[in-house]
C-alpha cells in the first residue's frame, strides 16, 4: 500500500494526479477463509481490518452484495458521541471514541473526524433533571460533559432561538466537546484501504443468500456466486440482519424501520457544532461543503424500502425551524433513507446465535456510525477468539430472555 | 405517502391518521405466569421482520380509534390488503414461517 504524505501528493501532482495506485484489489474469493465477514459497511470492515492488525488472523473475506459503504454507512448523519446513561453503553460507546481520536493517523487516511461538540437541549424541567443525571453518570464513566444553563446556551449557539416566547423554550442543555462528526465514506473507505492492504479480501457484488451447516454448526456461506467455507462467520448487515438470521434458522429482536436525513443546499458557515433537541424531535450539523445535514425520527412502520416518508419530512423540519428560525427559508437539496435495525432496548446484539460459529453484530439502530471503530474492535476481538469482549458481554442476545435489557430509551438523545 | 383503507370507516385515508403498531397475530400466553423465561422473551421482544409481505398492526388513530390488520410488502410498501381483526389474511409468503420455541398453551390467535 502506498502511504498517504504530504510528499506524495506533490510527488502526484507532478503526473497530474493520474497514476495514484487503487485503493483496494478486486480479489477472486477463496474457497475457505479463517473469517468470513458478512457485510461491507463501515461496522464490517471495521471488523475485518481489526482482525488483521491486532490479532494476526489476515485471511479474512468481507463480502458485501453491493458496493463497500453503500448501506446505513453512507446514509447516516456521521454524528459522533460517547455520552449514553449506563456503564454498558458509556463504555462500548468511549471504547468507539478513544479509537476515533487516533483513527486518520492509524488508518493513514483522513477521516475527518471533527470534535466540535455536541449538545443535547433541554426544553423542560424534566430535561434538565434528566441530563444532570447523565452528565453525572458519564464524567463517573469518564466520558467528558457539561451541564449549561439557558444564558450560556444562547451565548454559545448564536442562531438558537433561545427566546422565552417559543413553543418548546431552551432553558439548558449538555455538551460533550469530545463528540463531533467525521467524513461517513472516508471511514468506509479507510477502513477498507487498510484491511485490504493487511491482506483482506473484499469481495464486492457478492450477495450472501443463505448459511451451510454441518452438524447444525455454521461451516461456510452461500453467495450468488457459489459457496464459500469460513471457521466463523461475523454477520454485520444492519437492516437486513432480521433476514439473515432468517436464513439461519433463528429470529432477532429487530424490526427494520427506514430513517431519513436531509441536506441543504450549500450555504455559509452558520452552526459549529452539532446541535440536537428530544422535544422538538430533530438535529443538525453543518458540513464542510456548508450543506445543512438534519436528521430526525424512523418510520413508524417496518420497511426496507431505503427511503421515508413525507409526514416525517415535514415534522424534522418543522423541529429545525422551531429551534433555528433563521433557516426557514433554507432549500432542502436531498433525502434519503436508510434502513436501520432497532432492538426493543435501543441498544445494539453483539452476539453468539443460535447456530455455532455464527455470530451477528446488529441491532445498533438509529445511532450505529458513532461506534464503528469500537464496534469492529469487540467483535474482531471475539471472533478472534471464540469468546465475547467483556466490552460486548453485556450485548449478548440472551438478555432478551434474562431480561437484562440495557435500556437507553430517551437516555442519550433525539436518535433513540 | 401510504393510502391506507380503513376497513372501520370504508374509506381510503392519508397515512398521517394511522399508526403502525408491528407485527399482527402474535397470540398472547394464556397463563403468562406458568411461560419459561425464552417462551416470554419471544413473546415480548422476538419478531419476524421479513423482507417482503409482512401482516401487521394499525391503529388508526386520527379516524375511528380502531384496530385492523394489513398484509402490506416491506419493501415496496405496497398494501395488499386489509382486514378485521379475528379474520385471517388473503395474501401470506409462500414460505412458511419460523416456529417459535413458544410451545406454552397460547390464546386464540387475533
Amino acid at each position: 500500500m502506498q502511504r498517504y504524505s504530504g510528499f506524495g501528493l506533490f510527488k502526484h501532482s507532478l503526473s497530474h494526479h493520474e497514476n495514484w495506485q487503487k485503493m483496494w484489489r478486486t480479489p477472486t474469493p477463496k474457497k475457505v477463509y479463517d473469517v468470513i465477514i458478512v457485510g461491507g459497511g463501515g461496522h464490517g470492515l471495521a471488523t475485518a481490518y481489526y482482525l488483521a492488525k491486532e490479532h494476526g488472523i489476515t485471511n479474512v473475506a468481507v463480502v458485501e452484495k453491493g458496493w463497500l459503504g453503500g448501506g446505513n454507512t453512507a446514509r447516516n448523519t456521521t454524528i459522533v458521541r460517547s455520552n449514553y446513561l449506563w456503564d454498558e453503553s458509556a463504555h462500548l460507546y468511549e471504547h468507539a471514541m478513544k479509537l476515533w481520536e487516533g483513527l486518520s493517523q492509524d488508518l493513514n487516511y483522513n477521516v475527518m473526524f471533527s470534535q466540535r461538540g455536541v449538545y443535547n437541549l433541554c426544553h423542560t424541567l424534566q430535561d434538565m433533571r434528566d441530563s444532570e443525571r447523565r452528565v453525572s453518570a458519564n464524567r463517573l464513566n469518564g466520558v467528558d460533559g457539561e451541564l449549561l444553563n439557558g444564558k450560556q446556551v444562547a451565548d454559545e449557539i448564536p442562531y438558537l432561538d433561545c427566546s422565552k416566547n417559543t413553543r418548546y423554550p431552551i432553558i439548558g442543555a449538555t455538551v460533550q466537546r469530545r463528540g463531533g462528526v467525521a467524513r461517513h465514506d472516508a471511514v468506509a473507505w479507510g477502513f477498507a484501504r487498510a484491511a485490504d492492504a493487511l491482506g483482506v479480501d473484499l469481495i464486492q457484488q457478492t450477495e450472501v443468500l443463505g448459511f451451510r451447516k454441518e452438524n447444525g454448526v455454521c461451516i461456510g456461506v452461500e453467495t450468488s456466486k457459489g459457496f464459500i467455507g469460513a471457521k466463523r462467520v461475523g454477520v454485520v448487515t444492519a437492516g437486513n440482519s432480521g433476514h439473515m438470521a432468517r436464513q439461519a434458522g433463528f429470529r432477532l429482536p429487530i424490526e427494520s424501520h427506514p430513517l431519513q436525513a436531509l441536506v441543504s443546499e450549500p450555504i455559509k458557515p452558520i452552526i459549529d457544532s452539532v446541535i440536537m433537541s428530544n422535544a422538538v424531535h430533530g438535529y443538525i450539523s453543518q458540513s464542510d461543503k456548508g450543506d445543512l445535514v438534519i436528521g430526525a425520527g424512523i418510520d413508524g412502520y417496518n420497511g426496507y424500502g431505503q427511503r421515508g416518508s413525507y409526514p416525517v419530512i415535514e415534522h424534522t423540519i418543522q423541529a429545525i425551524v422551531e429551534m433555528f428560525p433563521v433557516l426557514s427559508r433554507v432549500r432542502m437539496n436531498r433525502q434519503w433513507g436508510g434502513i436501520v435495525d432497532t432492538t426493543p432496548d435501543a441498544c445494539p446484539i453483539i452476539s453468539k446465535t443460535p447456530v455455532p460459529n455464527l455470530f451477528f453484530n446488529c441491532g445498533w439502530g438509529t445511532g450505529g456510525f458513532k461506534a464503528t471503530p469500537g464496534s469492529g474492535n469487540v467483535f474482531a476481538a471475539s471472533l478472534a477468539k471464540g469468546e465475547m469482549h467483556p466490552l460486548a458481554a453485556p450485548f449478548s442476545i440472551d438478555r432478551f430472555h434474562t431480561g437484562a435489557l440495557i435500556d437507553e430509551h430517551g437516555a442519550a438523545a433525539v436518535a433513540h | 405517502m401510504l393510502h391506507i383503507f380503513c376497513p372501520h370507516c370504508g374509506e381510503l385515508r392519508s397515512e398521517e391518521e394511522f399508526h403502525a403498531s408491528g407485527q399482527a397475530h402474535i397470540p398472547r400466553p394464556l397463563d403468562p405466569g406458568a411461560c419459561t423465561d425464552a417462551e416470554w422473551g419471544d413473546y415480548m421482544f422476538f419478531r419476524d421482520n421479513p423482507r417482503g409481505l409482512h401482516h401487521e398492526l394499525w391503529n388508526h388513530v386520527a379516524g375511528c380509534r380502531q384496530f385492523f390488520n394489513a398484509t402490506r410488502n416491506t419493501v415496496t410498501y405496497e398494501i395488499l390488503e386489509t382486514y378485521l381483526i379475528g379474520t385471517q389474511p388473503q395474501f401470506t409468503e409462500q414460505a412458511a414461517p419460523l416456529t417459535t420455541t413458544a410451545t406454552r398453551e397460547q390464546g386464540e390467535k387475533v
